[in-house]
């Protein structure tokens, strides 16, 4: 049996950690489609097409998909699940709302945020905000799953060439309706995609304070992101969390500035490849998993590292 | 209209957990357990809507051992009207605690249900979605702004990219997210008057809920140890790893 992934949309196409998600869908089998639901959603049925190692895309375009409503969205993969061993999605906002729902709906225990495939019906799960890895086996007919997209490499976006198959509506339940969205402005690469990360904890003092790290993050062509504490004291918006309950990120280089370390940052960011801490507590549990650590007043040594990142690289 | 809310018993937010030498599972034994943070998020809003006199009365459900009782007092000590305790030793997986909650709610016929988004134990996140899927009713996930106004209710989501607002159909499972609202901590008076507050008892299979999980368990491990520690003198000592041993700048 064929292997399922939902795509996330947006205006642009596919959103990336579908893509992920399809390399951990090549994992369980070599056969596999990809729904694309949306209202007009031909441009990116035609991105899903594009994306290496999948073999069909099952089309579902109706007004009642435009804005990924979870009750709507669920009933059409509920009406599609039976035909497929495994029906995965990106672990994002979407796929979180979305997913259960269809699970509970085929009466399925769903397998949340896998982050490795050991055969069809076994995977690894993070537990207690990644503190602990169960590996766990399914014994439901069709297996629901979250996908980590830290945990696996994107497939390319180009060279499939897979066949588009349309599927018929499941309809509008009419339960909910969408209003409006309200995204955060921002230049910078996405959080979860971005290759350097420049995050600030409650040690930057104020929201006023994040210029500093902004400043840093623009010369190294960063992400900025921020601790829960960070979050809870009105310095950003929630989107910049990074943590067991906001994203769970792993780029090349994490700069944590003024964050203690909590157990609930950690399980967000220690899949990073580098990680460097910027903290005035020598003490802070940050420095246990930085690679780099450096102690002292943030407030010196961030615009000291903004000015010496700008004269070694104009010195190359 | 009724509130119900699911509170769930977890270790404490702010314990190093320890995985049992045998790979059975995490140490809960003498281990200091407390209310999952985002069920505190919950029932806060329902007591805040009491308060508002949105709602006329809040129900507090936890599901687990005897010791869950503790759970649903603390609930009761911030302004839940009462309790149910849905006893078992069994570690209920998302799916059958859904199936709980789906018995309860054709019982009690609350207008709303306020999910935590996740639990700090499993992170599965799937409870309260699953729980909408099983009722048939509407869902508002990760909710920072919660109105209610004639027959529906107005959610501010927290998702990928920032906010998303949606109108929900009452009755509807709102899950709730961190921003949500600042919980209260219960006053000694307060305290004391939950020790009267009543809390019903009942189990899965007088719920009608087949507790066998779908998930075996095969092993709980460690995550790989990161080798971190090492400091640096200076910024320009930093810079200078960044760039000739780290590459990464």
């Amino acid at each position: 049996m064929s292997v399922l992934v939902l795509a996330e949309i947006d205006a642009n196409g596919v959103v990336p950690q579908t893509r992920n998600a399809v390399t951990a869908a090549l994992a369980i089998n070599n056969d596999v489609h990809i729904l694309v639901a949306g209202s007009d959603c031909a441009g990116q049925a035609g991105a899903a097409a594009k994306i290496a190692g999948v073999s069909k895309v099952l089309k579902a375009d109706d007004a009642a998909y435009a804005n990924g409503l979870a009750e709507n969205v669920a009933e059409l993969i509920k009406s599609v699940a039976t035909s497929y061993s495994h029906v995965l999605v990106g672990a994002t906002s979407f796929g979180k709302n979305v997913m259960p729902r269809a699970a509970a709906l085929l009466d399925v225990q769903q397998i949340s945020e896998i982050t490795d495939v050991v055969d069809a019906e076994t995977f690894v799960r993070p537990i207690y905000a990644g503190n602990a890895l169960a590996t766990v086996k399914s014994s439901d007919a069709v297996k629901i799953i979250t996908v980590r997209a830290t945990a696996f490499d994107p497939a390319a976006a180009e060279g499939g060439s897979a066949q588009i198959e349309d599927l018929a509506s499941a309809g509008e339940t009419g339960l909910s309706s969408f209003n409006g969205r309200e995204l955060t402005k921002t230049e910078r690469p996405e959080l979860t995609q971005a290759g350097i990360i420049v995050s600030g904890g409650r040690g930057m003092g104020s929201g006023e304070n994040f210029a500093i790290l902004e400043e840093l993050a623009d010369k190294l062509g960063a992400a900025v992101g921020a601790s829960r504490a960070a979050v809870d004291a009105g310095f950003v918006p929630n989107d910049y969390q990074v943590g067991q309950t906001g994203k769970v990120v792993a780029p090349e280089l994490y700069i944590a500035v003024g964050i203690s370390g909590a157990i609930q940052h950690l399980a967000g960011m220690k899949d990073s490849k580098v990680i460097v801490a910027i903290n005035k507590d020598e003490e802070a549990p940050i420095f246990a998993v930085a690679d780099y650590g450096l102690v002292g007043d943030l407030f010196k040594a961030v615009p000291e590292l903004t000015s010496e990142i700008e004269t070694r690289k104009s010195a190359r | 209209m009724k509130v119900l809310v699911p509170v769930k018993r977890v270790i404490d937010y702010n314990v190093k957990i320890r995985v049992k030498p045998d790979g059975s599972g995490v140490e809960t034994q003498n281990v200091k357990m407390s209310m999952n943070p985002f069920d505190e998020i919950s029932i806060e809003e329902a007591v805040r809507m009491k308060e508002a006199g949105v709602a006329e009365e809040v129900i507090a459900v936890s599901i687990g051992p005897q010791q869950a009782q503790e759970t649903i007092r603390t609930a009761l000590a911030m302004g839940a009207d009462r309790g149910i305790l849905v006893k078992t030793d069994a570690n209920l997986e998302p799916l059958a605690v859904a199936k709980c909650l789906k018995a309860l709610a054709d019982k009690e016929q609350p207008e709303m249900i306020i999910v935590g988004k996740q639990a700090i134990d499993d992170d599965s996140n799937q409870t309260g979605q699953m729980t909408a899927a099983l009722l048939g009713w509407a869902q508002a996930t990760f909710a920072s702004v919660v109105k209610i106004e004639d027959g529906s209710a107005q959610v501010t989501r927290e998702v990928d990219g920032g906010l998303e607002t949606i109108t929900v159909k009452l009755p509807a499972v709102v899950t709730s997210d961190l921003r949500l609202n600042e919980p209260r901590y219960a006053s000694l008076p307060n305290i004391m008057k939950a020790k009267k507050k009543p809390i019903d008892e009942t189990s899965p299979a007088d719920l009608g809920v087949d507790e066998t999980p779908r998930l075996a368990v095969l092993t709980v491990a460690e995550p790989p140890k990161r080798e971190g520690g090492a400091k640096v003198e200076d910024v320009a000592q930093l810079v200078d790893k960044l760039m000739n041993e780290a590459k990464v700048i």
